[in-house]
């Protein structure tokens, strides 16, 4: 009988869980859909399909290049991350030197630096640089999160890789390089995924930096161009586009995340040394 | 990597704390001169001025600090009531997974938007449900109201961040030994006694850093605060403050001594944190 009684309790509250997490996104879901005057009523079920919020963020505001612009910076971020991360990892696990461990610290007090610390000096480094309203700006001040936390995911990983093959492969005369590119990558490639799935979500999701070191709709990211959706009036906020933007925007999202779900959880406890 | 990471991290942060000793403005930084720590706190003609006696500075450090303190409890709570749910063997487990997987992915713009439209005061769905259930009178102004918005700050926060928690806690979770809850059982120790007296001392370093990580993150909020209740010093956090002043106000001198002072408070709690976890990390390398 009380067994029965905590089963029920243990799935009423995983029930409320699932909705507690997933009911705001299919509220926002719903109110995307809706157009006019029906959008200030609050039904819970679509009662009609209309996709003029949609049609509107493409047609009327530079949405899709905002897109382009977002998936770009955050595919450059990864790339580089990757290369960077791996070739440090590699020198920060294999190699005992002094300081190391307070190399590795150093490296994880940064991914925990207040992107706002860096602000006045980012800024003048990407003016002098020229990148000001760029792209290549914001690619720049990412990697300030991204490179970080690669670099201590993949040295947590390979430090779990057995030193023989490696020690076997010396002994037969590699070279550093050979070594990374064939004997670590091919059983990095999970740890690699996943810390580039995570990067890729950082960058794609970072503001501060994308507010403030663009100036123009075409050189915008998404969560800017999402924060800044005006209405015809000051006093008018779209919230049907805005809505569907979010809709747009997170729906590749999530899907990526449901399929990794699982390479996910396992680069974020990596990440934190647990 | 080295080289990048000094490019990118160092040198705009020595940048930072060298503005913060000039009276740089955002449209000539060339121009800046050193003025000591004026910035900061400076005594001229009978009066204090600087950061430090800007009541709207103080007003933002109280703010981030409840922040940090109401959200990451939260969290901690809520999160390890999921992963225990998460842990125990549930038909659809891999959905209920999912489905919490799903805050932690949304942009947090877009929880933020979101979350904006739900407590709209107006046609938002959170008043229009205490309406209905008679729990409030009147429409409440979540976002506006000096003493509401801060909670709709966290209740936003603890939504998007819960699942980072769940994650981190359910991994700790899955590396307990499984014969401590076996003796348990066949002792016929009561499930709430195992869990005090078993689970949380185990998971007890993870759980530590679970709460470190979120309360570092937490810290330097900007994004969702920036969002959901712009341009308001009720809610105005540490970030959000320095912002204003670097970009919006153009003074970099002040704006950076803010932002100094907020990486300085971090940077305490990081030292204090790796200083006290040393011991327990010691053990295992």
């Amino acid at each position: 009988m009380s067994r029965g009684l905590s089963r029920a309790g243990l799935y009423l509250l995983a029930g409320i869980i699932a909705l507690a997490a997933a009911f705001p996104f299919y509220y926002a879901a719903i109110t995307s859909l809706k157009s006019g005057d029906a959008l200030f009523s609050m039904d819970l079920l679509p009662r009609q399909w209309h996709w003029d919020n949609y049609v509107a963020i493409f047609a009327q505001q530079p949405f899709a290049t905002t897109i382009v612009n977002s998936f770009w910076v955050a595919t450059g971020v990864v790339s580089v991350s990757l290369m960077l991360g791996l070739s440090a990892a590699y020198a920060l696990s294999r190699n005992r030197f002094r300081g190391r461990r307070l190399l590795m610290m150093t490296i994880l007090g940064v991914s925990m630096f207040p992107q706002v610390a860096v602000l006045s000096g980012m800024f003048e480094l990407i003016r002098w640089l020229g990148l000001y309203n760029r792209i290549g700006g914001l690619m720049l001040s990412y990697l300030i999160i991204t490179l970080p936390f690669t670099v201590w995911v993949l040295a947590t990983f390979m430090r779990r890789l057995p030193r023989e093959v490696e020690e076997a492969a010396i002994m037969d005369g590699a070279g550093p390089l050979t070594i990374i590119w064939r004997i670590f990558l091919p059983p990095l490639m999970p740890a690699m995924f996943s810390t580039g799935l995570l990067a890729f979500i950082a960058a794609w999701n970072e503001f501060l930096f994308a507010l403030t070191f663009t100036l123009t709709h075409e050189q915008r990211t998404v969560p800017v161009a999402i924060a800044l959706l005006s209405g015809a009036s000051e006093y008018e906020l779209p919230w049907g586009h805005i809505m569907a933007a979010s809709v747009t925007v997170t729906v590749p999202a999530v899907v990526l995340v449901l399929i990794f779900q699982r390479r996910i959880v396992s680069g974020l406890a990596a990440g934190t040394g647990t | 990597m080295l080289v990048a990471l000094l490019a990118v991290a160092a040198w705009p942060l020595a940048r930072t704390v060298w503005f913060s000793l000039t009276d740089a403005t955002l449209a000539d930084l060339g121009a800046a001169r050193f003025v000591g720590w004026d910035n900061y706190l400076a005594y001229r003609d009978g009066e204090w001025f600087g950061v430090l006696t800007d009541p709207v500075w103080w007003r933002s450090v109280r703010n981030t600090l409840w922040f940090v303190l109401i959200s990451v409890s939260l969290e901690t709570l809520l999160g390890l009531i999921t992963a225990l749910v998460l842990l125990a063997r549930i038909p659809a487990r891999p959905l209920l997974q999912a489905a919490v997987l799903l805050p932690w992915a949304i942009p947090t713009i877009v929880s933020a938007k979101m979350w904006g439209w739900l407590l709209h005061d107006q046609f938002g769905l959170v008043n229009d449900i205490l309406l209905s259930v008679g729990l409030i009178a009147r429409p409440l102004a979540w976002t506006a109201d000096p003493d509401l918005m801060l909670g709709a700050v966290i209740v936003a926060d603890v939504w998007k961040t819960t699942p980072f928690m769940a994650l981190l806690l359910l991994a700790a979770l899955h590396t307990l030994p499984r014969d401590c809850y076996e003796a348990a059982r066949v002792d016929g120790i009561h499930p709430v006694t195992v869990f005090f007296r078993i689970t949380l001392p185990l998971i007890r370093p993870a759980l530590i850093v679970a709460v470190v990580f979120r309360a570092l993150d937490a810290l330097r909020i900007f994004d969702l605060i920036y969002v959901l209740t712009p341009n308001s010093e009720y809610t105005m956090s540490m970030s959000v403050y320095a912002r204003q002043q670097l970009v919006d106000f153009q003074d970099v001198g002040y704006g950076s001594a803010a932002s100094t002072l907020l990486f300085f408070t971090i940077a305490l709690c990081t030292t204090l944190f790796l200083m006290l976890s040393r011991p327990t990390q010691g053990g295992k390398a």
